[in-house]
């Protein structure tokens, strides 16, 4: 693959990369450890907001993460012609 | 049927299904052996991954400690599902297209460096023992418990049905066993918390039922909170450890995570790059579904717990409370001489309800049919010991579950520890096997004395592990803060740094593995075993516990590899061309024999 065209490929998947870390640390670190307090204040139901992040939101998101990552990737690789097979 | 019957038929059952797993799945080459051929479909793997990642700790252990840490248990929840996301996004799919074997193969083809790969191959075995001895001791705990037979025949036991499936069926056993193990170990646990949720809140979803009502109309979460500040413990839902530490154990462990070996083993097993992305999203919803059950399974317990004992009279217990107190994991000890329960915390001068870790019975039984202890009574007003591992455990006779659901648990502890435990064993013998004996002193050994070599030593890693099971280092709960900190330290950094850096080169990642392990070990031990007694908030290093000490470890690897390799050559120009291979999918079939 030429070089030129695979730095472009590099760097979208990079500009992925980056998008969906910041959303996984906010979700986590950011809404659930550092601005629990404050969410808190906040009630889903019976859940405190921070609370339900730290113990049930955040994993729901961490496996939406995974799967936009997923559909990102396989129409990037179609669209650089890099997909197997 | 009895409790025992029923035990014996399930859990018979299920070893019978993964022996003849086993045998369905023998595995004829190296390549089945280690990776199963590359052929798992990535939701078989999704489920295999789940199994090997759950353990005994997780199982058995993870929701009791929730119910007494309550949100600062929180740590456990996002630090070993948020590592997946690491997993999915940083490190699977290249490490799939660089397509050989083992982690210590990647960081000595990516270093060029025989010392780099030794200082992989090391770290992995440690990593690997300190787990692996904690799954066996399980296996005898559930045993024992469960089956009532010795702890050590229990050991023995599970040693042999490892022995029988690792042995044969290497990776490819291994996976096909996990995937059964799975459904075993959460069938387990989503019946008890099922059961509970509709007796307690109401619902069939355990996830609903923690933030709905109960019968009395007010939120479960909010009566918690009430409940623990009349008693005087730290509130459910906000928790009492320091932001930082929380911070930095939840990272330790979704790095850790993200760098553990026979996790990102798993990862080598499916067939294109593609499939490793997605693998990893599916084993975390397989691993999401008990992660996201057990904080309402802590949640049920706590309320339960509360409600039961508080204020009532021992002599009104449940016939669990009485069953429980006879293996020492609850004792009640009558301070006061009112024959009632009071059970306390900190904030209402309650505390640790007697000194000693554990209850010392004395055989002999009080005024009420309490066993007495020896222990010497503490000046609080406490007098209640509970092991946090009985909230999963007991769940079923608290809320009064059929009998065959209290064997269920027990089949699903056993699968929860054994698929663990044949995971780790089979990264211990591939790094012996290939690692060590192939690709340091004879390269030129034949496939099939390579996987003799890889069979003996699953073989003799089964026989050490069982060994610690049967005299467990009284450090195992120590130990794992360890696991977590070496692979966040040493493992994680150096692979991300392989492939999002061309520039790293071996002097770096040598440097950078060795500061960062040589930091973090110093650290815990410091903490562990030389000061135990300075083990506190205000010794600790910016307020950072040992537990999430490989955090710093991992930032003092990426600072120290970051400064060496941009003072030293620039790596040869084939490994900057290996690094470019990594980054794009196509052609990751062929990559896939040595």
């Amino acid at each position: 693959m030429e070089k030129a065209k695979l730095q472009e490929y590099w760097k979208i998947n990079l500009g992925y990369l980056i998008g969906l870390l910041v959303a996984w640390f906010v979700v986590s670190y950011g809404f659930g450890i550092m601005l629990a307090e404050p969410l808190n204040a906040i009630k889903l139901g019976g859940f405190k907001l921070g609370f339900w992040f730290a113990q049930q939101g955040s994993i729901y998101i961490f496996v939406v993460l995974i799967f936009v990552y997923v559909a990102l990737m396989n129409s990037l690789d179609r669209k650089f012609d890099v997909h197997e097979d | 049927m009895d409790v025992q019957m029923w035990t014996y038929t399930i859990v018979g059952a299920t070893f019978l299904l993964y022996i003849a797993i086993a045998i369905w799945a023998k595995a004829g080459s190296t390549k089945e052996f280690y990776v199963a051929g590359a052929g798992v479909p990535p939701i078989v793997n999704g489920m295999a991954t789940a199994a090997d990642w759950m353990s005994a700790a997780s199982f058995i252990s993870m929701a009791g400690l929730i119910s007494f840490m309550g949100y600062d248990g929180s740590v456990y929840l996002m630090g070993w599902t948020g590592g997946y996301v690491l997993l999915a996004l940083l490190l699977a799919p290249y490490l799939r297209k660089f397509g050989k074997f083992t982690v210590p193969d990647f960081v000595g083809d990516r270093y060029y460096s025989n010392a780099a790969r030794t200082v992989a191959v090391i770290s992995a075995i440690f990593v690997s023992f300190t787990y692996v001895a904690g799954q066996m001791r399980g296996v005898g705990v559930v045993f024992s418990r469960f089956l009532e037979v010795d702890i050590n025949t229990g050991i023995l036991f599970g040693m042999g049905i490892v022995f029988f499936y690792a042995v044969l069926g290497g990776m490819k056993g291994i996976t096909y066993t996990q995937v059964a193990q799975y459904w075993v170990l959460i069938f387990a646990y989503m019946v008890p918390a099922i059961f509970l949720s509709i007796m307690i809140a109401g619902t069939p979803i355990p996830q609903f039922g923690m933030g709905a009502t109960g019968a009395d109309g007010v939120y479960l979460l909010d009566k918690l909170d009430n409940l623990h500040a009349e008693l005087g413990f730290a509130a459910y839902t906000s928790g009492s450890k320091p932001m930082i530490d929380v911070f930095a154990i939840t990272l330790a462990l979704m790095v850790g995570t993200a760098g553990l070996p026979h996790v990102i083993v798993r990862f080598f097993t499916v067939p294109k790059v593609r499939d490793a992305r997605v693998s990893a999203g599916w084993a975390l919803i397989f691993i999401a579904l008990l992660y996201t059950t057990a904080p309402a399974v802590a949640t049920f317990a706590r309320l339960n717990l509360i409600d039961t004992v508080s204020n009532n009279s021992y002599t009104d217990m449940p016939e669990w409370f009485k069953k429980w107190e006879k293996t020492g994991l609850l004792a009640w000890m009558d301070k006061n001489n009112d024959g009632k329960i009071q059970y306390t915390g900190k904030n209402a001068g309650g505390g640790d309800p007697f000194e000693g870790k554990k209850p010392e019975f004395t055989k002999e039984k009080g005024e009420y049919g309490q066993l007495l202890m020896s222990n010497k009574p503490t000046d609080n007003s406490n007098e209640l010991f509970i092991d946090k591992d009985i909230m999963v455990l007991a769940n079923p006779e608290i809320g009064k579950l059929p009998n065959w659901v209290i064997a269920l648990v027990a089949a699903g502890g056993l699968a929860a520890a054994l698929s663990t435990a044949a995971g780790l064993l089979l990264v211990i013998s591939t790094s012996i096997a290939h690692d060590l004996v192939k690709k340091q002193f004879n390269p030129n050994i034949s496939e099939k004395s390579e996987l003799l070599y890889a069979r003996i030593a699953v073989a003799v890693a089964i026989l050490i592990a069982g060994y610690f099971g049967i005299n467990p280092p009284g450090f195992v709960a120590e130990v794992v803060a360890f696991a977590f900190g070496l692979a966040a330290a040493s493992f994680f950094p150096v692979i991300i740094l392989g492939i999002f850096s061309k520039r790293m080169n071996k002097e770096g990642a040598i440097s950078g593995m060795l500061a960062g392990l040589v930091f973090t070990a110093a650290y815990i031990v410091y903490f562990k075993f030389i000061s135990p007694d300075t083990n506190k908030p205000e010794f600790w290093l910016l307020g950072i516990s040992p537990e999430g000490i490989g955090t710093v470890g991992m930032l003092i690897n990426v600072a120290v590899s970051m400064v060496v390799s941009r003072i030293t050559p620039a790596p040869p120009e084939e490994i900057q061309e290996l690094v470019d291979s990594l980054r794009y999918p196509k052609g990751a079939g062929e990559a896939s024999a040595h």
